[in-house]
């Protein structure tokens, strides 16, 4: 090793970063897209005359363009750009390919957002929850995401830094899953004379059960464990202590990879899929409390004797009320994966306000902890407003409050309504009464989606005043990271 | 033997397998002499030079 060591050239070159700029500035942009579109679609929930009865800007059309854009254009930009900064940093070695790759890593997923969004629009869909986008898109994600594999194993095998750090584990479990997700779901057969239909390979049950454990990973490998790799770098940062247990960590990897990829039939209760594989779902589900809340532990623990930050650093507030509506969102998506409770909430407003405590409060606040740490870092700035961070915590954090309570007690109502039988076993509600009765609770949902967006154009301006400010915060760049002697 | 059967078998074995890997790196993970170790890789996010 240490004849190794003394071939290393002592003054690398440094990170790969303006790529990485446009990943955080594509973050921010694609947020506010994909949660004005939110509100958009919230709002023609309670008044449907904003469909405007034009096909373009039906909900139907405009609802995979808000999950599409908030989950892979703004929680996929984040991902991407944060793990490219995260895996430089821990391996203490430049990103495999340098500044091409990381250029062609950013257009190349931009292109495929735009032309996905562009297919939903004109009715281009392969009517896939969570995978709409039709094969010509699908062949180029997929060649970009097997190059982002390439740049991030890449930039692990030169690494200078003996281990492995925890956060790039679950960074590339989550790159290598969801390549193969996304593969095998999309798996389809180009028809017709133009490029905007195919058919999927498997039909019938297989077909729902291939969607359901691509759907489920989606959740357990991009929002879980991408996220979960960002939390185990910035918090610590944020903190300025090591993680609480590294071991607890370890064993936190091990479970999810274990347990999570056989979640997925609970979306299938009480359909043609046989009761066996249902149990099994449902059981994995349950199992996976205790890796969740293991490595919510971790994450709050992280803090122990440095609460007080908490006090002074808004930022770092987002990132751990993120670890508590982990926390809250892991707990209740096992309780509704079980079948008894899974026969109310299903189909329900409540599976909606379960996703959106863990899409607005986990995914959302820990990529806003990471990008007020983060952006004053690449730009060699100092944060323009701590204020300002300070009302983006609190006006999302109200919108979500508002958010979710409204969809539990909507969904809730909503389940309730439908299997209400009279005295004579006659449906008691038919099915425009439940609709009617959901009104003012689609009312306060887009008004929490509103404060959500509001505290989002806060952040916006916030990093624009601190990007565009003349002064630089230090005078060098990026210190050098140091790796640890060789073992 | 025919393949229904050999898959019946693989897919026991399978289980016993994955319980077996994943009790073993719960055992190495926290075997008593790899707290030290463990506590020098949580450093590494935090070991950047001083500017």
């Amino acid at each position: 090793m240490a004849a190794l060591a003394a071939l290393t050239p002592p003054a690398p070159e440094a990170d790969v970063e303006a790529p990485i700029r446009a990943f955080a500035i594509a973050t921010v942009f694609w947020g506010i897209a994909g949660f004005l579109v939110g509100v958009v679609i919230a709002a023609q929930l309670a008044f449907p005359l904003l469909n405007l009865d034009l096909e373009w800007t039906t909900f139907g059309r405009l609802r995979p363009l808000h999950t599409s854009a908030v989950i892979f254009a703004f929680g996929g930009n984040a991902l991407i750009g944060t793990s490219l900064y995260i895996v430089q940093r821990t391996c203490r070695a430049r990103l495999f390919g340098g500044e091409e790759m990381g250029w062609f890593l950013f257009w190349g997923y931009q292109f495929f957002i735009v032309t996905a969004a562009v297919g939903y629009l004109l009715g281009v869909t392969q009517g896939k929850e969570y995978a709409e986008p039709e094969w010509y898109v699908d062949l180029w994600l997929t060649l970009v995401w097997v190059i982002y594999l390439v740049a991030f194993g890449g930039t692990i095998l030169k690494r200078r830094e003996p281990h492995i750090y925890v956060a790039n584990w679950f960074l590339l479990a989550f790159i290598i899953t969801v390549a193969m997700l996304h593969i095998v779901n999309n798996l389809a057969l180009p028809v017709g004379d133009g490029i905007g239909k195919s058919y999927g390979v498997a039909s019938g049950v297989q077909d729902a059960m291939i969607q359901w454990w691509y759907g489920h990973n989606a959740v357990g490998f991009f929002l879980t464990a991408g996220f979960l790799g960002m939390m185990y770098y910035f918090i610590p940062k944020q903190a300025d202590r090591p993680v609480y247990s590294y071991r607890l960590s370890i064993v936190h990897f091990w479970s999810l990879i274990f347990l999570y990829i056989w979640a997925g039939p609970h979306h299938l209760h009480y359909t043609a899929l046989p009761d066996w594989a249902q149990t099994l779902g449902m059981v994995f589900s349950i199992m996976l409390w205790m890796p969740s809340w293991g490595g919510m532990i971790n994450g709050l623990m992280t803090l122990s004797g440095a609460w007080d930050k908490l006090r002074t650093d808004p930022g770092l507030r987002f990132s751990v009320t993120a670890v508590g509506f982990y926390a809250m969102a892991t707990f209740e998506g096992p309780v509704m994966s079980i079948r008894a409770v899974n026969s109310l909430s299903h189909y329900t407003d409540w599976t909606i306000g379960h996703v959106h405590s863990g899409a607005l409060g986990w995914n959302g606040f820990i990529i806003f902890g990471a990008l007020y740490w983060l952006i004053p870092v690449l730009w060699n700035k100092k944060l323009y407003s701590e204020r300002l961070v300070s009302w983006h915590f609190w006006v999302a954090t109200l919108g979500i409050v508002l958010y979710i309570t409204a969809m539990w007690v909507s969904g809730i109502m909503q389940g309730l309504m439908w299997r209400a039988y009279d005295e004579l076993g006659f449906l008691q509600y038919a099915f425009v009464e439940t609709v009617a009765a959901m009104h003012p609770y689609y009312v306060i949902r887009m008004l929490g989606g509103l404060l959500y967006l509001s505290g989002a154009l806060i952040m916006a301006y916030n990093i624009f005043r601190t990007v565009t400010a003349k002064e630089e915060a230090l005078p060098a760049a990026l210190p050098e990271a140091l790796p640890m002697a060789a073992e | 033997m025919d393949m229904q059967r050999l898959h019946e078998i693989l897919s026991t074995v399978w289980v016993v397998w994955f319980v077996l890997l994943f009790t073993g790196i719960l055992a190495w993970v926290l075997r008593p002499g790899s707290r030290e170790a463990a506590n020098q890789h949580a450093t590494i996010p935090l070991r950047d030079s001083q500017p």
